[in-house]
């Protein structure tokens, strides 16, 4: 369980586990498009800045999303 | 309006052209072949007298009131039973036929109480009736007690909250009985004994309380006498008007006439034109209204400034200018984006439009979302990828040419009852059922039911079977290349990933819990048995892999080229009534009405133009997402219009803390709610008896709401909603509510040809309703995908990350039951509690006894989120290792138990999997049950 993970952080590790059979960078586009069109700004902003912390709580193609999100 | 008394033709109706001519008394009638004398005769607008026939029951033939000559016919043929034939010749009155029914009548009276004007039902009796038209002037036996042995003394049995069993009036036509077998499907009533001893007797001859009886109503609507009838007409009489309108429970959305006397409704009867429901009904709709005038409602505004302080009545003006303020206040403060709504599907497509309109032109965000995110919205997400449109693709009577049926995840005959008859009925026709579902549901087996294969999977395990069945489906060439090749698109990839071996039955055994051969025998009858018709519920949706499974579905109805025709589709049975609608209208962060997406700029355009104001081009914030964000500080106020968010939504020490976090909450609702209690302004809602408006159900068919009795808090909540925005400086004002709809009309293509005026003339429209599909559209993607080409999807299997474990070894899953509904805020408050006043727990007999529990034990339920006691019922519906409660009762809260997991596409709560532990608790603790409480249990 990942419960004290920021919740940005948890819906993003959640939503990059359904394209890890992907290629990652495959996978963190089809993260970043869903993050476009589903999240509000401040949620984005929030993981994008997070990512760039270099957290290591971040799927390795979540992380990538959030640069593409950029 | 009077009171509405629909034609009753006495047989139903029979499909196909009329093609059959035939003459009665003269008058010339063309009917189609199978249609009996009597519905001719009624098609020819001659009324043939009758007591044990009706139109929605096959003939029987017992009361032979309704005899005619025919022509070249030997004796006095029953007209209910005798087909029509071409060439007839019927005469349905000579003196011969009227000397044969006046003896009928004296039988039928000899035994029957003389109490006409007395009788509750004075003025509705069939038996009254036919005593006039068949010109009965004496009964040479004598009457009542008077004629000898009777049925006089036979006991009433007034078990029943809501009707009366009234025996000694009862004239043994059997229309009760065939009523509950033929249109309910319960099988509940019988006629016990023979000859003189006939009697109706509820179950093994027990009370109607103590039967299988479901309290539907069909019985009482059936009965010719008052031998059953509504306690309400014995109480207050009959009615003497009626007004067509729309239940407020589930998503089937049955009409109804609402009939009345004066302003005091009296009794709610469904009504037989009603597009969804057909003349059914269920417990909840046809006798559970009782909520909307209970003392408890709530009817002058009421503000506070904190939680801590008493509410405090004040004038609408007051709560309006106080709620407008303070939201301005915090926007001021903490920016535009820190305050949004929530709209309820329990409020009408005009009050749910007002809402979002309120958030998207005068909060100035997208913060809007529904109470479907907390059940449906992966039902939009997967159909919007698949299909092209976030909606199911049939009409309900589409079932009615199923072939073979898969319920996943749902349990109609509790949830969606009327529905549940309906597929019932086409069961006992022979329909093939497959049921995918961890729990023996009613539907696996009952009277006359049995499903061909029931998949009792793991929870949380859906993806895994569907995918096993699409896998099935591909290697064993059992793909409809046809309809593949020219509708969809993305096959070949999807076929490839879905026929790799770790999809196959046998690879996924082990995680569904279900063996292989049945997986496989069950895909192969889905895709060869002819039309396959999947229904799907909850039990899809509430999952981390919600989206996905809707996507699954999907994938297998392609596959099989089931799309696109009666009897075929892929079908959501929607929570509430509105769900579809609420969804429509805009409801969610990211979508305009209509589904379309924020970042359109065409879209936008249609709106900023008519409202006057730019609107935000980025999503707004989910539900949870705006729990989230009231904990980290950055949203501060909620309007929530008629959703009980404190008790439905998940894990309810977060939502509790969200709440408290809060600046400013307003509550817009019946009755001071669990959410109530975190709210600074409550403003009283109206019920549906009183809204004016449309509600959209789970087949796209948009139904009016029309107000039965003028709103007892003085205003209609789409009014509220216009002059809160007002009181913020925005000039929202609408004349009516039809007024509203024809804005949606205006900027919503699907629902370009609907208006109250065309819903008043055609009872109900099923969108798109538009240019191309003037009459609306009961059957979607009938020549091509909304989309243009149906789209493949793989549909990878995440397991979800609730585990059993030692500490939680069970798997909990929550649902509802036939007579309460959802948080219970309406049900609770009528005599629906008489079946269940609480909430229980049903687990597997060997989990019971490994934990020492027997039946009615009080039970600690916990998981790693909270902990709460019920009562424990045995069962064997639950598999070994699952157990199950209901969500009705704010004193259990089962979502103190339930996680914040949720579906990765959408966050709709996975409600259907949280890994639990059950304890005995002892019998001194149990004597002082605890409430719920949130927190680690540990």
């Amino acid at each position: 369980m990942s419960g004290t993970l920021p919740p940005y952080v948890r819906l993003a590790n959640e939503i990059a586990a359904q394209f890890a059979h992907r290629p990652t960078a495959d996978a963190a586009t089809a993260i970043a498009n869903h993050l476009r069109v589903t999240w509000d700004p401040r949620m984005k902003q929030a993981l994008i800045a997070h990512a760039a912390t270099g957290a290591d709580d971040l799927a390795p193609a979540a992380a990538l999303a959030a640069q593409q999100l950029q | 309006m009077s009171l509405l008394k629909e034609p009753d033709f006495g047989t139903p109706a029979r499909a196909g052209e009329a093609t059959v001519e035939l003459l009665v008394d003269g008058v010339a009638v063309l009917v189609p072949p199978g249609t009996s004398v009597m519905r001719a005769a009624k098609e020819a607008g001659i009324d043939v007298p009758k007591l044990c026939a009706t139109d929605n029951l096959e003939a029987f033939g017992s009361c032979r009131l309704c005899v005619v000559e025919i022509d070249g016919m030997r004796g006095t043929p029953a007209s209910c039973t005798t087909p029509v034939a071409p060439g007839m010749v019927v005469r349905t009155q000579n003196e011969k036929l009227g000397k044969l029914r006046r003896g009928v009548m004296e039988l039928y009276i000899s035994d029957h109480p003389l109490d006409c004007l007395t009788c509750s039902a004075n003025g509705d009796c069939e038996l009254q009736d036919m005593a006039g038209v068949t010109g009965l002037r004496e009964v040479r036996y004598g009457s009542g007690v008077d004629a000898g042995a009777n049925h006089m003394a036979l006991p009433t049995d007034s078990s029943n909250p809501y009707f009366d069993f009234e025996a000694s009036k009862c004239i043994a036509c059997s229309r009760c009985v065939r009523a509950c077998d033929e249109v309910q499907g319960t099988l509940a009533l019988t006629i016990e004994g023979r000859g003189f001893d006939s009697k109706v007797a509820a179950g093994a001859g027990g009370s109607f309380f103590e039967s299988d009886c479901v309290s539907c109503g069909a019985c009482v609507q059936a009965c010719p006498t008052a031998t059953l009838q509504e306690k309400s007409v014995i109480e207050l009489g009959m009615p003497t008007r009626s007004v067509i309108t729309t239940c407020a429970y589930c998503g089937v959305g049955c009409s109804f006439k609402a009939e009345l006397r004066g302003d005091e409704l009296v009794r709610m009867v469904p009504y037989k034109n009603g597009g969804a429901n057909e003349g059914h009904s269920c417990v909840k709709g046809r006798f559970a209204f009782g909520y909307a005038s209970h003392p408890d409602r709530v009817l002058e505004p009421m503000v506070r400034d904190s939680i801590e302080d008493e509410w405090r009545k004040v004038s609408w003006e007051e709560a309006i200018g106080f709620t407008a303020r303070r939201l301005r206040e915090i926007q001021a403060e903490y920016g535009p984006g820190s305050i949004g709504a929530i709209t309820s599907s329990r409020t009408t497509n005009e009050e749910v439009y007002t809402v979002q309109k309120l958030v998207r032109a005068v909060f100035g965000n997208n913060n809007v979302d529904t109470c479907a995110r907390v059940c449906h919205s992966p039902t939009g997400y997967g159909l919007k990828q698949t299909f092209g449109e976030s909606a199911g693709t049939q009409d309900f009577k589409s079932v009615d040419e199923a072939d073979v049926i898969l319920v996943i995840g749902a349990n109609p005959t509790d949830a969606h009852p009327v529905f549940g008859s309906r597929m019932k009925k086409r069961i006992r026709q022979g329909a093939r059922l497959i049921v995918i579902d961890p729990r023996k549901t009613d539907l696996v087996r009952s009277p006359h039911i049995e499903a061909a294969h029931h998949l009792s999977l793991a929870p949380g395990t859906n993806v895994a079977m569907i995918n096993a069945m699409a896998h099935v489906v591909v290697t064993e060439g059992l793909v409809d290349r046809t309809f593949v090749a020219s509708r969809c698109e993305e096959f070949e990839a999807w076929e490839t990933f879905i026929a790799d071996p770790v999809h196959s039955p046998e690879a996924v055994a082990g995680t569904t819990g279900v063996p292989a051969s049945e997986v496989r025998a069950a895909a192969r009858l889905y895709a060869t048995g002819g039309n396959g018709a999947i229904y799907y519920g909850l039990g899809v949706t509430e999952h981390s892999q919600g989206s996905t499974m809707v996507m699954g579905m999907a994938n297998l109805a392609m596959a099989t080229g089931n799309i696109g025709r009666r009897g075929v589709g892929v079908n959501p049975l929607r929570g509430q009534n509105n769900v579809q609608g609420s969804c429509d209208m805009g409801s969610f962060p990211h979508e305009l009405p209509g589904y379309r997406h924020v970042s359109d700029d065409g879209v936008r355009e249609v709106y900023e133009k008519l409202w006057g104001t730019p609107l935000l081009n980025e999503p707004g914030l989910r539900i949870p997402n705006m729990f989230d964000a009231a904990i980290d500080g950055s949203f501060k106020a909620l309007f929530v219009q008629g959703e009980d968010i404190a008790q439905s939504d998940p894990n309810t020490q977060h939502v509790f803390a969200a709440l408290g976090a809060l600046d400013l909450l307003v509550v817009q609702d019946l009755f001071v709610n669990e959410t109530a209690k975190f709210a600074h302004v409550l403003l009283p809602g109206t019920s549906f008896l009183e809204k004016d408006g449309t509600f959209t159900n789970a087949e796209r068919r948009i139904n009016r709401v029309r107000p039965v009795m003028a709103p007892q808090t003085g205003k209609q909540e789409w009014e509220i909603v216009c002059e809160i925005a007002q009181a913020m400086g925005y000039p929202m004002h609408y004349n009516s509510a039809a007024e509203i709809m024809a804005e949606i009309a205006l900027t919503t293509p699907t629902f370009m040809g609907v208006s109250f005026e065309r819903l008043d003339r055609v009872g109900s429209i099923q969108w798109p309703c538009n240019l191309e599909h003037p009459d609306g559209t009961p059957i979607m993607h009938s020549e091509t995908f909304t989309r243009g080409k149906g789209r493949f999807m793989e549909t990878v299997y995440v397991p979800t990350s609730e585990r059993s474990t030692r500490k939680y070894p069970l798997i909990l899953t929550t649902g509802r039951i036939l007579s309460q509904y959802n948080v219970g805020a309406q049900t609770r408050r009528t005599a629906n509690v008489a079946w269940h006043s609480e909430d229980i727990l049903e687990l597997h007999p060997h989990d019971a006894e490994v934990r020492g529990i027997e039946n009615d034990d009080t039970v600690a339920l916990s998981s790693r989120v909270g902990r709460t006691t019920l009562r424990a019922r045995l069962s064997d519906r639950m598999p070994v290792g699952v157990c199950y409660t209901t969500f009705h009762h704010p004193i259990t809260g089962a979502n103190v138990i339930t996680t914040d997991n949720s579906d990765w596409a959408t966050n709709c709560p996975e409600y259907k999997v949280t890994a639990v532990q059950v304890d005995l608790v002892p019998t001194s603790v149990a004597e002082a049950r605890e409430p719920a409480v949130v927190g680690d249990a540990r």
